[in-house]
């Protein structure tokens, strides 16, 4: 007879962002745990709620599989004494089985044979197993944990109560001291405490006492109500995933109520009332049918609809409080000027050794400037963009930033325009941050991507010339991200500089800002594995395979638009039959140079036309070559490369490199040096592992 | 409900829940939790339960009593239980309905909040308790005090006590709400808040601020060399004011004000370490008294 499990875990609330996780690893746990033990079950179901975590499994055996195993003895030789009779090591090896001499058999591996018994274990009845839950239990991971009370187990959250059941039957045991029951509490304020005869009742008896258990049916709770408030009065609701998932992890039972706020407080930009609303309170704003923000927002309270009435006027008392402080900011603000900001940078840290953000402003602006001139930028945008690098921080110092960290730079946009700066500089103030994320929005415009990558390679070479580099998960600067979002740009852009060049620009001018850098050398070795980590990746994400990753990144970076477009087409060849010949010559003449060392070619020295050809043909292919490489042409110059691979050929049939004449030799040497050098510019291609041939 | 009766219902409230009902400590401090009453008294084994209303000064936050919701001093009543008792959230609940709060009809919920003090090499674990929407309470399992590991672990619930009024007294401007019968807070706050603001942001001496807070450092360490950790804590917390007060001022500059926290958390952890010696030089007195 099968019979059907409860587990329930009671908690004080458990923070939102670990309910669904800690959901799935129970129910996960749960039911690997089932496998190892050989139980057999029908289904697997698991709930949450702020309060709770639990799994209801159905079809349980009442036993254990009974399974057939084999114990294998010692070697037939050993196993038999030499009149053929059983041995004692046979007879201890069956005793010890438990079984008898008669119930041995024979197998053959690799050619010895071993004597074998046959055992049956019977499998245990699955009610005296189930108290294993308990390190089920112990065993969720959380983000966060901790200790209460005098118990030493770390959780997300105290313990309070735990339900197990199977069948009828309690399952015993504790953890951290609470002991198993068939009683579970309903809602907070609406439910009662429960005793559960059988797991079937749960889900119904906790929705009698208010509880909905499963998250899903919360969310759809959710969604049903908003639509029809959409419907009621006109709205649209915009629902953000994240904050719908959050919001029915806060709740047990979710009731939507409708708030209202002033009219007067729509003139706040709009992400500030959004923050407000979202983030702070977790209300979902509401828009009109036009997409105009409306003075309503949309709140979700736990519980009932008893006193809904005084539930909405105390959360619009809160919402109006936060309302009426962010308008005294916007409106105090406004009435200071760019440069009563600006000059309050000069007294906040950026970091230690890395001085103000006033100090870390001018090296934007340095920065800014020496990449106007690398990238030709003409008059207006070059203005433009020192202007724009100038004024990017100045929103910092402003009341609402202070109090909305979240939304520098926007209000920097909105007040840039306030005080008269032109659009597209108090657009670049935003932009400047972008990307948030490292794979988020770009900067729009040419010069919000020129200050924004200024500001993080100071940020990034900063740190990294002060020793800052992040170890493991220690990156308290988000280097990593910001090193992703400069090349991202820079991809994007396809501006006509090398990383190289922009990290060499930078490094200078910190040092003449008088920033102490540690051992110089140190530093470029750090800054080139860092980036190369980061190019890596990048790579690996447009589906570059590792030895192409390597080849093109073997000597430095480069140009980032022009470096993945050749390990593009790299990656297109490789399988390439055709190219086969071509990457034979060119491998073949890169394995010869190992070493980089080359002197002049002397054309008086070249005794046959192979030599001379290759020699002429070189020539062409170097200047197509470097035409293709400004282009940023990466196929083509390619292409042009495998032109060589017949002259190389032909070379190497006619020629003998090591030849015995020492000047000849030298000769020869030289020329493929100096072609070698020419095809690792665009890449090493003796780390790549060719393919063409499978 | 006016402010004397909260604050009368709630001493009762925690009284009955064997909570020693202290009065406020006489230094000045930023938060409840820097009374000796909460930061040494929930290090170390021993068992306490406190309660007390402590006046909590933020220079930063005055604004010479124009503001309806910030406050140079605001009140908060302080609860201290160790252990953590099993069911502290009824515990506390119970004090709501005391306070004339409903739950049926109101939306209480616990929303993450961990918290932290460096200044105090502290933090926790736990909630601010939303009454519709808004934070009435901060509801903490102290993880570690003083740099030292909490354990068995301490319960803070800290009320604001001016929110809470607002609430139940309907109120939208922190001044119109009534302390006891015909006195409002503007009655007795009004004044000093102005004052006070006045002296923090323009008047107070800057020279003779920074002097001070050198002294009581000094004085901190001297003392505590010498094993009075009390005293030498009184000093930890005259540095902490002082320094608030320069700090909203204006004159100490972001590097500075990291190595100002740093020196006053590198005494508290000092004092946290020695308080658990004496304690236990002592042969934690309350543990014994506990088990007789």
């Amino acid at each position: 007879m099968a019979k059907d499990i409860l587990l329930e875990i009671g908690l004080e609330e458990l923070p939102a962002r670990f309910v669904d996780d800690a959901e799935t690893q129970l129910k996960e746990k749960a039911a690997s745990w089932f496998k190892e033990q050989r139980i057999a079950f029908n289904s697997i179901k698991s709930y949450s709620t702020p309060r709770r975590l639990a799994i209801h499994i159905t079809g349980v055996a009442e036993e254990q599989e009974t399974i057939e195993e084999e114990a294998k003895g010692p070697a037939e030789k050993i196993a038999k004494d030499e009149s053929g009779n059983w041995s004692k090591a046979a007879i201890g090896f069956t005793k010890g089985q438990g079984k008898d001499v008669s119930d041995i058999y024979i197998k053959e591996i690799k050619g010895t044979n071993y004597i074998y018994v046959s055992k049956v274990i019977k499998g245990k009845p699955t009610y005296e197993l189930l108290p294993a839950f308990q390190s089920i239990i112990e065993s969720i991971q959380f983000g966060k944990n901790m200790r209460w009370g005098t118990q030493s187990l770390r959780y997300a959250r105290p313990i309070r109560w735990i339900a197990a059941l199977f069948g009828s039957e309690v399952i015993p045991f504790e953890v951290a001291s609470v002991v198993t029951s068939n009683v579970t509490y309903g809602h907070r304020f609406l439910g009662d405490k429960i005793t559960l005869t059988n797991p079937e009742e749960y889900k119904g008896k906790l929705e009698e006492s208010y509880v909905i258990v499963d998250s899903r049916a919360r969310e759809k709770m959710i969604l049903d109500e908003i639509e029809s408030a959409e419907e009621e009065n006109g709205y649209q609701i915009p629902v953000d995933k994240e904050l719908l998932a959050e919001v029915r992890n806060l709740v047990e039972y979710p009731t939507l109520f409708i708030g209202s706020f002033e009219e007067q407080y729509l003139k706040l930009p709009s992400e500030v009332l959004i923050t407000s609303m979202k983030e702070h309170q977790r209300y979902f704003p509401v828009k009109s049918m036009e997409g105009e923000l409306l003075p309503h927002f949309v709140g979700v309270r736990n519980g009932d609809s008893n006193g809904l009435e005084t539930v909405i006027k105390g959360n619009e008392k809160v919402l109006r409080a936060r309302l009426s402080d962010a308008a005294f900011f916007y409106n105090e603000d406004k009435k200071h000027s760019i440069d009563f900001f600006q000059e309050k940078l000069g007294k906040v840290v950026f970091q230690e050794k890395l001085g103000t953000i006033g100090d870390k402003t001018k090296r934007i602006i340095g920065i800014t400037g020496e990449l106007a001139k690398q990238l030709d930028s003409n008059e207006e945008i070059t203005k433009q963009a020192l202007r724009a690098a100038e004024i990017c921080k100045f929103d910092l110092m402003t009341n609402m930033v202070n109090e909305f960290t979240k939304l520098q730079g926007i209000i920097g946009e909105k007040y840039a325009l306030h005080f008269g700066e032109i659009d597209q500089v108090a657009s670049a103030i935003k932009e400047h941050y972008l990307p948030v994320q490292a794979n988020g929005t770009l900067p729009d415009s040419e010069i919000g991507a020129m200050v924004s990558v200024a500001d993080k390679l100071d940020t990034i070479v900063g740190c990294i010339a002060i020793g800052l580099t992040p170890t493991g998960s220690q990156d308290p600067y988000g280097l990593r991200r910001q090193a992703l979002g400069v090349m991202r740009i820079l991809e994007a852009r396809g501006w006509n500089i090398t990383l190289e060049e922009m990290l060499t620009i930078t490094v200078q001018l910190l040092k003449e800002s008088g920033i102490q850098i540690k051992e110089e050398t140190n530093v470029q070795k750090e800054l080139h594995s860092f980036f190369t980590a980061r190019a890596s990746f990048i790579l690996k994400e447009v589906g570059v395979e590792q030895d192409i990753t390597q080849a093109v990144l073997h000597e430095e970076i480069g140009n980032v638009s022009y470096t993945i477009s050749k390990a593009q087409a790299l990656s297109a060849v490789r399988n390439d039959e055709a190219f086969k010949p071509v990457q034979e010559a060119l491998v073949r003449l890169l394995n010869l140079t190992k070493e980089e060392k080359h002197g002049n070619v002397d054309t008086s020295l070249f005794e046959t036309d192979s030599e001379k050809e290759l020699y002429q043909n070189f020539q062409l292919v170097q200047e197509k070559y470097q035409d293709k490489k400004d282009g940023k042409e990466a196929k083509d110059a390619l292409d042009v490369l495998s032109t060589l691979s017949e002259s190389i050929h032909e070379f190497f049939e006619h020629n003998m490199v090591m030849a015995d004449d020492e000047d000849i030799r030298a000769n020869r040497l030289a020329l493929v040096q100096q072609i070698a050098m020419l095809i690792r510019d665009y890449a090493d291609l003796a780390n790549i592992e060719w393919k063409q041939h499978f | 409900m006016n402010i004397q009766e909260m604050i009368l219902t709630l001493q009762k409230h925690w009284s009955d829940q064997n909570c020693i009902i202290m009065q406020a400590y006489d230094v000045e401090k930023g938060a409840g939790t820097m009374s000796p009453m909460t930061l040494l008294r929930s290090l170390g084994p021993e068992p306490w339960n406190v309660a007390y209303v402590e006046p909590s000064r933020r220079p930063d936050d005055g604004r010479y009593g124009e503001n309806p919701n910030r406050l140079y001093q605001h009140h908060q009543f302080q609860v201290i239980m160790k252990p953590s008792p099993d069911n502290i959230q009824e515990l506390y609940l119970e004090s709501l309905k005391e306070l004339g709060i409903d739950p049926l009809k109101h939306d209480i919920r616990f929303v993450e909040d961990n918290w932290e003090n460096p200044t105090l090499g502290a933090a926790g674990l736990g909630w601010e308790v939303w009454l519709d929407g808004m934070e009435i309470t901060q509801f903490t399992y102290f993880q570690q005090i003083g740099g030292l590991e909490a354990s068995p672990v301490t319960v803070e619930l800290t009320y604001g006590i001016e929110r809470l009024a607002s609430y139940i007294q309907d109120k939208e401007n922190v001044f119109d709400l009534e302390w006891t019968k015909g006195v409002t807070v503007k009655d007795i706050f009004f004044q000093p808040e102005y004052e006070h603001s006045v002296y923090t942001f323009e008047q107070s001496n800057t020279d003779m601020l920074f002097q001070l807070f050198e002294m009581y450092e000094q004085e901190a360490k001297v003392t505590m060399e010498k094993g009075l950790v009390f005293p030498s804590y009184d000093y930890v917390l005259k540095c902490s004011h002082t320094f608030n007060l320069l700090d909203a001022k204006g004159v100490i500059s972001v590097t500075e004000r990291t190595g100002y926290i740093g020196r006053i958390r590198n005494l508290a952890r000092s004092i946290a370490k020695a308080y658990v010696a004496e304690r236990e030089r002592l042969g934690f007195p309350m543990l014994q008294k506990e088990e007789k």
